[in-house]
């Protein structure tokens, strides 16, 4: 069963700066399925982020969506008004982000803060209903029911970022978008926190967008993934395909920049640096970086096309066969 | 041979004292640890937060008291050195700091920074010559001068902004540098450039590196010595290479475990049996401080403060599963280093 709960079709987002547009998202197209666990890698300024805050509508100016469409369940988030928007968060769509902790109301009890969230969106309940439903959410998440009279300085790095999550799910939404959620925590909790994120994300029956750096995480915790480069998505394919034999030059760099805790000084930084997205350079956005650019990578942009059976991969050596009309 | 910087039996309790009777948590237990001048040494102090690295730090940079024991440098009680004394100490040892976000003045562009120890340090001869300074280390640590200098804190990336800082340590020439999680909040492509830089520093301009964070991954390819901490006590220390590939303490093994590996077969290990929602810290306990997260506790650990004891030449372990082994006799930790070949 493939019933896709998200789709994202040529997605441009621009932040509009004095020194020009910087395109941060340039035309990024992808599926979430049902169910599915999703991971979005990519380094600081691949885009990624922007992704995240695009599908929530939440990019803010000078950023701007500038085309493309995001399907929800069939409906285009991108047409919605922004009070038809604001009902869709966090009911359908919700996001938990790499500050989510801090972004908790230090003045507020945990309960007042789950509330919030619950009224915002016209939940009615009596009282009692509400306080059994927190006490529900906080057990969910792996918090004991005290927690719902506590300040968010009461609690560790980890108990925050579990309150959080519960304010995410507390409406049952159909795709999670998990910004870096664990980034700030030790790896004890980290692991902990991630089991939890995905019992209750199978409870839910949700889809999971999973972004971050850490491909060791991906590894442990999506089914599939998108790596991005400089606002592209540059692969895309099963985690075991993507690992075994990563098909983008890219790819397999970044791979090898992982340390390890097997092999001592294996592991070797990718040369150069992301180019601005000021100024993207002309045809392949890693070709200045890439020790396999050709000619060709100079002047045209690869797309990303379906060179094996659910693996996409945007690369010059990869689209050997004769694309749209290529003659040679 | 005076050692440059040592912590003998250094130990910080927070809290306590009349006002607050009944509540105070040991941050940091008896630690011992020289860095000699020669030769430069890497050192790992690996721990969860909350396990008194960052107060460690703290303390071997004089930014806090201990409460007992003392911080030497070039054999003088950090408390009392002289003005010249103080200011040679300022330029032998410098920092990186965890969170790149709140090192910075919003107000100033990011050149004050930079500028900043040139001037105090007297380090150029004229301001070309400070300029040329400073486009080297940017460069060292892989950023582009020109889309750097000029700018705003607020306009660059937390990785940028961290290895601004590494540039800036580097700036001074120091015989150490104490770099708390200098790299947690960098991509992973430029993590092992970081990484390198760092090592370069050690090798090329001889610079000692106390390498404080959470990551054993990086720790295990930077040092070569990991000294692994647990609210505030040394649970294992000693070669890196041995302890990361057969860890000994049961805490060192959870730690290990948790990390997950960027290999889709090799599944995510052990898991914590204790959930991380209750309060792990210790207020007064008898036993050993892991006792309550360890499934290998057996009475005795319960009762009494496991010593160090010494499993094998070049490591030690603060657990009674070892305890047929000799007990650590030396005060400095140094005695079980490996030393570089």
């Amino acid at each position: 069963m493939n019933l896709n709960i998200l789709e994202v079709r040529d997605l441009h987002v621009h932040y509009h700066t004095r020194l020009g547009a910087v395109k941060a998202v340039n035309g990024a197209s992808f599926d979430l399925h049902a169910e599915e666990r999703l991971g979005l890698v990519g380094e600081s300024g691949s885009g990624k982020s922007t992704i995240a805050l695009a599908l929530m509508r939440l990019i803010r100016p000078p950023g701007k969506i500038e085309g493309g469409q995001v399907l929800l369940d069939g409906i285009s988030l991108l047409e919605l008004s922004e009070e038809q928007m604001r009902r869709v968060r966090l009911a359908e769509i919700a996001m938990v982000s790499q500050g989510a902790m801090n972004s908790l109301n230090p003045v507020a009890r945990v309960h007042r803060q789950i509330e919030d969230a619950l009224r915002d969106h016209g939940v009615k309940q009596t009282k009692r209903e509400r306080a059994e439903w927190i006490g529900e959410l906080l057990q969910r998440v792996g918090l004991p029911p005290a927690t719902a009279e506590m300040y968010p300085h009461e609690l560790s790095g980890g108990m925050k970022q579990r309150v959080c999550v519960a304010i995410a799910i507390c409406l049952k939404p159909k795709v999670i978008i998990a910004d870096e959620p664990t980034s700030a925590l030790d790896v004890v909790v980290q692991h902990q926190v991630m089991e939890t994120l995905e019992t209750l994300r199978a409870e839910l029956g949700a889809s999971i967008i999973l972004i971050g750096h850490d491909m060791g995480l991906m590894a442990q915790t999506v089914d599939r993934i998108g790596v991005m480069y400089a606002g592209d998505l540059i692969e895309t394919g099963s985690i075991e395909a993507l690992f075994n034999d990563p098909l983008h030059p890219y790819t397999r760099l970044l791979m090898a920049s992982l340390p390890s805790l097997e092999h001592k000084e294996a592991a070797k930084g990718i040369p150069g640096l992301m180019p601005s997205l000021l100024n993207r350079p002309t045809g392949c956005p890693f070709h200045p970086r890439c020790p396999e650019a050709f000619d060709r990578c100079k002047v045209e942009e690869p797309m990303l096309l379906t060179v094996q059976p659910n693996r996409g991969v945007a690369c010059h050596l990869h689209s050997a066969e004769p694309a749209e009309g290529e003659a040679s | 041979m005076t050692a440059l910087l040592e912590t003998r039996n250094v130990t910080k309790v927070f809290g306590g004292g009349p006002f607050h009777r009944g509540s105070s948590v040991t941050a940091l237990n008896n630690l011992s640890l020289t860095i000699e001048d020669e030769p430069p040494t890497i050192t790992a102090i690996v721990g969860e937060s909350g396990s008194g690295k960052t107060t460690f730090a703290r303390l071997i940079l004089g930014l806090a008291n201990p409460t007992s024991g003392e911080v030497r440098y070039r054999g003088v009680n950090l408390r009392q050195l002289d003005r010249d004394q103080r200011r040679q100490f300022l330029r032998d040892v410098q920092v990186i700091f965890q969170d790149p976000y709140e090192v910075y003045n919003p107000f100033y562009k990011i050149d004050h920074v930079l500028e900043e120890p040139i001037a105090n340090f007297r380090l150029a001869e004229s301001k070309a010559h400070g300029r040329e300074l400073i486009v080297d280390a940017l460069t060292t640590v892989g950023l582009r001068p020109e889309e750097t200098l000029g700018r705003y804190p607020h306009q660059l990336s937390g990785g940028q902004r961290q290895r601004i800082m590494v540039a800036r340590a580097l700036l001074v020439r120091p015989r150490v540098i104490i770099a708390d999680e200098p790299v947690s909040m960098i991509d992973a492509s430029l993590r092992a450039t970081v990484i390198e830089s760092l090592r370069d520093l050690n090798r090329q301009f001889g610079i000692s590196l106390i390498y404080i964070t959470h990551d054993l991954t990086t720790a295990y390819q930077l040092s070569e010595n990991i000294v692994v901490l647990y609210q505030g006590a040394v649970s294992e220390v000693g070669d890196v290479e041995r302890v990361v590939k057969e860890p000994e303490h049961p805490y060192t093994r959870l730690l290990i475990g948790s990390i997950p590996r960027p290999d889709p077969k090799h599944p995510w290990g052990i898991k914590d049996n204790v959930p991380d929602t209750i309060d792990k810290s210790v207020g007064w306990q008898k036993g050993c401080y892991f006792a309550n997260r360890c499934p290998e506790v057996m009475k005795i650990c319960r009762e009494k403060i496991p010593p160090l004891y010494q499993t094998a030449p070049h490591r030690a372990t603060a657990c009674h599963l070892y305890n047929e082994s000799p007990v650590v006799e030396s005060e400095t930790l140094n005695k079980i280093f490996i030393a570089r070949s």
